[in-house]
């Protein structure tokens, strides 16, 4: 049975799929704000830590999907990290209720500089459908320095990774 | 003596579709809680408020019929059902932060959702209070001896899941109290829904929990159409039961790759990934939403399936149905196997102490209406004759598996998998011709809604004032799940604990509303 398993990946080769081109204009305006902002230099790698702010799981479902096998992240340099202290992106999720904004601030202290912040989802970009409530700030922004923003609710696997590339691409070129 | 449900049915009713409300004066619910001790057959699914009720939705596992009782807040409180329904501690502890009511003899009194952050206390109460609510840092139970160590893990766990945090207690590499502390991704959503029309609220309904984002809004229209007697055309019906189906697969999928990841087996998790995958990009396609978050709609369903959708649903399946049995040689494969036999056991004894469903739920789908004996109050649920595939597989193979353990847990996913194949492909056969749905009269009413999730039944309770939403509650399996966890870590080694937390399944945003 092994050999059957190996000798048909040897024969239809890896499940992951062939990456798409970067988005040359996010990475462009990304680029000039990293400038901007003074950044230092990260290198071509991304370590990610996944931080829920509250969100309804759909996004994590999204991010399971990324993080498999489809897109095989490590390819391109991204993986996900178990501890703020190894991660150069927060990425994070969810309207930011009020009940996680300490955690949020914790994590973010623990995360060596330079680092960087993702909203991934409508909720985390603005408050989503969740604006208003009095259980919620209204968005990662309301307390973070956001540099990425990633619409969508859910947003697909290929546009999460194609902002997280567009970052590390910014990130070579500044 | 008076049994706790002759109580509740010789209490009057209130018009409640399709079954109604018993209203009890305090004295009799007070009655009740005391004699639900003596009938294990009642099962309690749910416990809310409003601003001047309590509810509590019941299961007569007998009858088989919910039975939705309700009585009246006095001097701000109501008789507890914590010391004869062990899983209303957490009902109450809710129904007492978000308005203000408090269990008189509940067996917790502690802060549950409200970790003092809000700018206000009992936010859905007639009287906001102020802010300043008092739980930080939190109260958990005593270890009972100091040679135990604590270990606390979340909210920010690291792992790519819903924030929780988990209190461990343990003698070295054993785990002997698992607590866990919620209420982390409370947003509001119940004071959100309020005042919106159904449609509107559909949409917080579908983001309650995303891994049931379909069968939450199943439940919620089902309700809405209960409350206004609206009936739906057989066409929407049909996709539902699609969509009902395509995402009970992609979930198992995802927790039998994330035990299996949990486990060190790539492999499997690979597998489970690229199906998962195909699923959702056929969900894209037919539906034009990978999750198919709001295709499902108070009266209907969204829109129709695009052209093309149906096909691309049936390649997906059939390559699933093709990979199944790789699937399940690889679990009964001896390395995974015996990583999984065991391991994180839950007794049928404690499920059903919890009403946590699955093992003894009735046999009906979420996947069609049901269907109410107009005469007769015995066995009101009843399934359409569509699902009679799923119901003759659930004969030939029982779900409730003798040994409990993770891979009792993993056989029963693979095998609703099949079913669902099974089931989905004979839907879509047969797709009846019309429209996608109906108008929802701007009424007022009270309607009750069901709906079998991958990871257990979701009911969804709610009243309409003139097509407004007056007041609603959503039961998420969860609710009855996390306890279990609790029992099931007792006496585990602390190394399987991410192996545990994988088979569950569970997710803190359904219960933290």
């Amino acid at each position: 049975m092994l050999w059957q398993r190996i000798g048909r990946t040897l024969r239809d080769g890896p499940r992951a799929e062939p990456p798409a081109p970067v988005d040359a204009q996010t990475a462009a305006s990304l680029a000039g704000r990293l400038e901007a902002a003074a950044q230092a230099k990260l290198g071509r790698s991304l370590a990610i830590l996944h931080v829920d702010a509250g969100s309804c799981g759909g996004c994590e479902i999204e991010l399971r999907a990324l993080n498999s096998v489809i897109h095989d992240l490590e390819r391109f340099g991204i993986r996900f990290v178990t501890s703020p202290r190894h991660a150069d992106v927060l990425l994070v999720t969810g309207p930011l209720t009020r009940n996680l904004v300490e955690a949020l601030e914790q994590a973010w202290t623990a995360t060596p500089e330079p680092k960087f912040v993702v909203a991934v989802g409508d909720c985390a970009v603005d408050g989503g459908v969740f604006k208003g409530s009095y259980a919620v700030t209204g968005g990662v922004g309301t307390t973070l320095p956001v540099d990425l923003l990633i619409g969508g609710c859910p947003p697909t696997p290929e546009r999460i990774l194609a902002g997280l590339r567009a970052l590390l691409e910014a990130n070579a070129r500044s | 003596m008076t049994t706790a449900s002759a109580i509740i049915r010789d209490a009057e009713t209130e018009p409640c579709l399709p079954w109604p409300r018993h209203v009890l004066p305090p004295a009799e619910w007070a009655r009740m809680a005391a004699t639900l001790a003596d009938e294990p057959t009642l099962a309690l699914l749910a416990l809310w408020a409003d601003t001047g009720h309590a509810y509590a939705l019941l299961l007569d596992e007998t009858a088989r019929t919910p039975l939705l009782v309700s009585t009246t807040v006095e001097a701000g409180g109501y008789s507890a059902l914590s010391l004869v329904r062990p899983v209303a501690a957490w009902f109450e502890r809710m129904v007492h932060d978000l308005w203000g009511h408090t269990a008189i003899g509940g067996t917790d009194q502690r802060p549950w959702l409200d970790h003092g952050h809000w700018p206000q206390t009992a936010p859905m109460a007639l009287r906001v209070g102020p802010p300043g609510g008092r739980s930080e840092p939190p109260e958990f139970l005593s270890a009972g001896s100091d040679e135990l160590d604590q270990i606390p893990l979340g909210p920010v766990d690291g792992g790519i899941a819903a924030a929780s945090h988990l209190r461990l207690t343990g003698r070295g590499e054993t785990i002997v109290r698992l607590e866990a502390r919620l209420g982390y991704t409370h947003k509001g959503t119940l004071t959100l829904m309020r005042g919106k029309s159904p449609r509107a609220a559909a949409r917080f309904a579908a983001r309650l929990s995303a891994e049931a984002t379909v069968a939450h809004a199943i439940a919620f229209a089902r309700a809405t159409e209960a409350a206004l007697g609206c009936e739906i055309p057989p066409r929407a019906v049909a996709w539902r039961a699609v969509m009902a189906e395509l995402e009970r697969v992609a979930v198992h999928l995802g927790d039998l790759g994330a035990t299996a990841d949990a486990a060190g087996f790539a492999v499997v998790s690979a597998l489970c990934a690229s199906h998962a995958e195909a699923i959702h990009r056929a969900a894209q396609l037919a539906f034009g939403h990978r999750l198919m978050m709001d295709c499902v709609i108070p009266g209907g369903v969204a829109a129709d399936a695009a052209p093309g959708g149906p096909e691309a649903i049936g390649r997906a399946l059939a390559s699933l149905a093709g990979g199944l049995p790789d699937l399940e040689r690889l679990h009964n494969s001896a390395p995974l196997a015996g990583h999984l036999s065991g391991t994180g056991v839950i007794t049928v004894a404690a499920v059903a102490r919890f009403a946590a469903g699955k093992a003894d739920l009735p046999p009906f789908s979420s996947s069609v209406p049901l269907r109410e004996e107009a005469a007769g109050g015995d066995n009101a649920i009843r399934d359409n004759p569509s699902t009679s595939p799923k119901r003759d597989a659930e004969r030939a193979a029982p779900r409730s598996p003798a040994a409990g353990d993770i891979a009792d847990r993993a056989r029963t996913r693979l095998m609703e998998i099949a079913e669902s194949i099974r089931l989905t492909r004979t839907l879509l056969e047969a797709i009846p011709a019309g429209a996608v749905s109906a108008p929802l009269p701007p009424a007022s009413g009270e309607g009750i809604g069901f709906a079998e999730a991958a990871r257990g039944d979701i009911w969804h309770w709610l009243r309409l004032d003139h097509g407004q939403i007056a007041s609603v509650f959503m039961r998420d399996p969860a609710w009855a799940q996390w306890p279990l966890l609790e029992l099931a870590l007792a006496g585990q080694q602390a190394e399987d604990l991410p192996l545990i937390l994988a088979s569950f399944g569970l997710t803190s945003s359904g219960v933290d509303l």
